[in-house]
């Protein structure tokens, strides 16, 4: 034991995080059995637990661990995710509380079974949900990683602590459902608050104050380049991964069972406006990455290791055990420990949820009702141990990589579902093969760039325009879903067989 | 009350606006500032829409 204070604190946390997850159960109890009350909690979340749990959702540990750490290694680029963290509450806004209300009036619990829902069409929902499940695993795996970080950070030894705390993940997903998370998420919430806000304070005046924590960064990271002629160079770069990222976000299984869990419209629309708050948060936190290198972690001989071991992800650990008393570095890394833990259930029981209904239903065991939670329960188990499989025999270089795919390839689920709230316009065979293209394409081009990198430079009548795969490549699926819809419409219409009514999207 | 909604996307999106680094803010350059001070603007823009738009329902 490196720093047996901060071990003790952070000890202290987790355990009293599971006593927290195991209990969660019995709060608003519910009949278990029932795969709405265990994957949805019953759909009867507030507007503040919804906050929460929305929040521990999607500000993750890898995101407290990866943003500030491209800060640290690329420099502004990093900061795409103030933009991208701010221009997803208008789609949260817009498409989210329609989704809520047609969702609550079938009894769908997940995105892809509305798209059945909408089009009658159980091989497009197939698609959409598998695409959700693939993109969710690399996630799971990386909130590993974040917490692996911590764990190494405080020096304990090899992967029994990871393991175990996965294990007892594991253990109160399946009694709890999605209550568990929806009560850890407002404990870690706090502790992030409380170690965000003591950084921001107490690192920049160890460090002189922002003005020369700024002036510290080597001038070419600080701002953005500016383009060469003939090329819109870095800005179309940022704005694209920005409001590609935006696009993607929601439409991951984990996000949206966050919201659907919500109990209504009017509660979605509250926290389209309440969430940015975690997007403040979110903008100092990069600046951590910023810190770390006004700090000089990278050349203190005492964290030469971790940043051997872990590379630029090592950064954030680093400054808050240069910059914090120990006992302090341990309720940080408590936090940032949790927040691997929210929303790793989250995602479990979203795949989960998605595999039930979207997959073994449809495809395996018809008449599954019965056993539909038991099933559902099993699979977000399996969906851990996976992720902890993931993490401890394939590189971390892989998790990485395919997480960089994963958005790539849940964006192109943005035409089905999203677009489907304002339009039946499409026809369900026209989305499949824009699906089909959008992933076929996003995947070639993330190989041409080595899977190392998420823009990619487009050619267009002379100019280079830089963007985000992901963002080009779902216009590509919309525009051939569009095209494709017109002749379809005409020769084989699928309208019939909506099972959802027009009322539904009032 | 809608078109409030393509406004965030405008001036979160505006790169070649924000990209300087002057006027700096309590040390803070241009870029950062103008994109933390847009996250407070953005939500304010949304909320004028959900007040408008509010109903009573959960």
């Amino acid at each position: 034991m490196t720093y047996p204070a901060a071990t003790i604190v952070f000890l202290v946390l987790i355990a009293a995080v599971i006593v927290l997850g195991f209990s969660a159960g019995r709060w608003k109890a519910g009949d278990m059995s029932h795969i709405e009350e265990w994957g949805l909690g019953g759909r009867r979340f507030g507007t503040w637990i919804s906050w929460f749990l929305i929040g521990g959702d999607i500000y993750t540990a890898y995101t407290f661990i990866a943003i500030p750490a491209l800060m640290f290694g690329a420099g502004a680029i990093g900061f795409f995710a103030v933009p991208y963290t701010i221009v997803c509450y208008p789609i949260l806004y817009l498409v989210f509380p329609k989704l809520w209300r047609i969702a609550q009036r079938h009894g769908y619990i997940t995105g892809p079974e509305f798209v059945r829902g909408r089009y009658g069409n159980r091989w497009l929902a197939l698609a959409i949900g598998v695409t959700g499940i693939v993109a969710t695993m690399p996630y799971i795996a990386l909130q590993l990683v974040g917490m692996q970080t911590v764990i190494g950070a405080l020096g304990l030894p090899g992967h029994i602590p990871l393991i175990t705390a996965f294990a007892v993940l594991a253990a109160f997903t399946y009694t709890s459902g999605l209550r568990a998370p929806a009560m850890i998420s407002v404990v870690k919430d706090l502790l992030i608050y409380v170690t965000v806000i003591a950084a921001i304070i107490i690192i920049p005046a160890e460090l002189g104050g922002f003005a020369a924590i700024f002036a510290k960064v080597n001038p070419a990271k600080l701002l953005l380049a500016t383009p060469p002629a003939g090329s819109l160079g870095a800005y179309s770069g940022y704005a694209t991964l920005a409001l590609g990222s935006a696009m993607a976000l929601f439409l991951y299984p984990h996000a949206t069972t966050g919201i659907l869990s919500a109990s209504g419209p009017r509660v979605i629309r509250r926290n389209a406006v309440l969430l940015p708050a975690y997007s403040i948060m979110l903008s100092l936190l990069a600046l951590l990455g910023f810190m770390a290198v006004a700090a000089g972690v990278a050349g203190n001989p005492v964290y030469a290791a971790g940043f051997k071991h872990y590379g630029p992800s090592f950064a954030v650990p680093a400054l808050i055990l240069a910059s914090f008393p120990a006992w302090f570095a341990g309720i940080a890394f408590g936090a940032i420990a949790i927040g691997a833990l929210v929303p790793a259930a989250i995602m479990a029981i979203a795949s989960a949820n998605i595999f039930i209904r979207d997959i073994f239903s449809q495809f395996v065991g018809k008449r599954a009702a019965g056993r539909e939670t038991f099933i559902a329960k099993v699979f977000a188990i399996f969906m851990i141990i996976g992720a902890v499989g993931f993490i401890l025999f394939i590189p971390l270089t892989y998790a990485v990589q395919l997480q960089l795919l994963g958005g790539m390839w849940i964006i192109q689920t943005f035409p089905a579902i999203a677009l489907s709230v304002f339009t039946r316009f499409f026809n369900g065979w026209a989305l499949l093969a824009g699906w089909a293209v959008g992933i076929g394409t996003a995947t070639w081009l993330a190989a041409l760039n080595h899977f190392a990198g998420a823009i990619y430079p487009f050619h267009i009548l002379g100019v280079t325009l830089p963007s985000y795969i992901a963002f080009a490549t779902v216009l590509l699926n919309a525009a051939i879903a569009a095209l494709l819809s017109l002749p379809l419409n005409a020769l084989a219409s699928d309208r019939a067989r909506d099972e959802t009514s027009a009322a539904d999207y009032a | 009350m809608r078109l409030l909604l393509l406004l965030v996307f405008v001036i979160a999106l505006a790169v070649p606006v924000f990209n300087r680094a002057t006027p700096a803010l309590f040390g803070f350059p241009f870029f950062y500032w103008y994109q933390i001070a847009a996250i407070p603007i953005s939500s304010v823009l949304v909320f004028l829409v959900f007040r408008a738009e509010d109903r009573d329902e959960p």
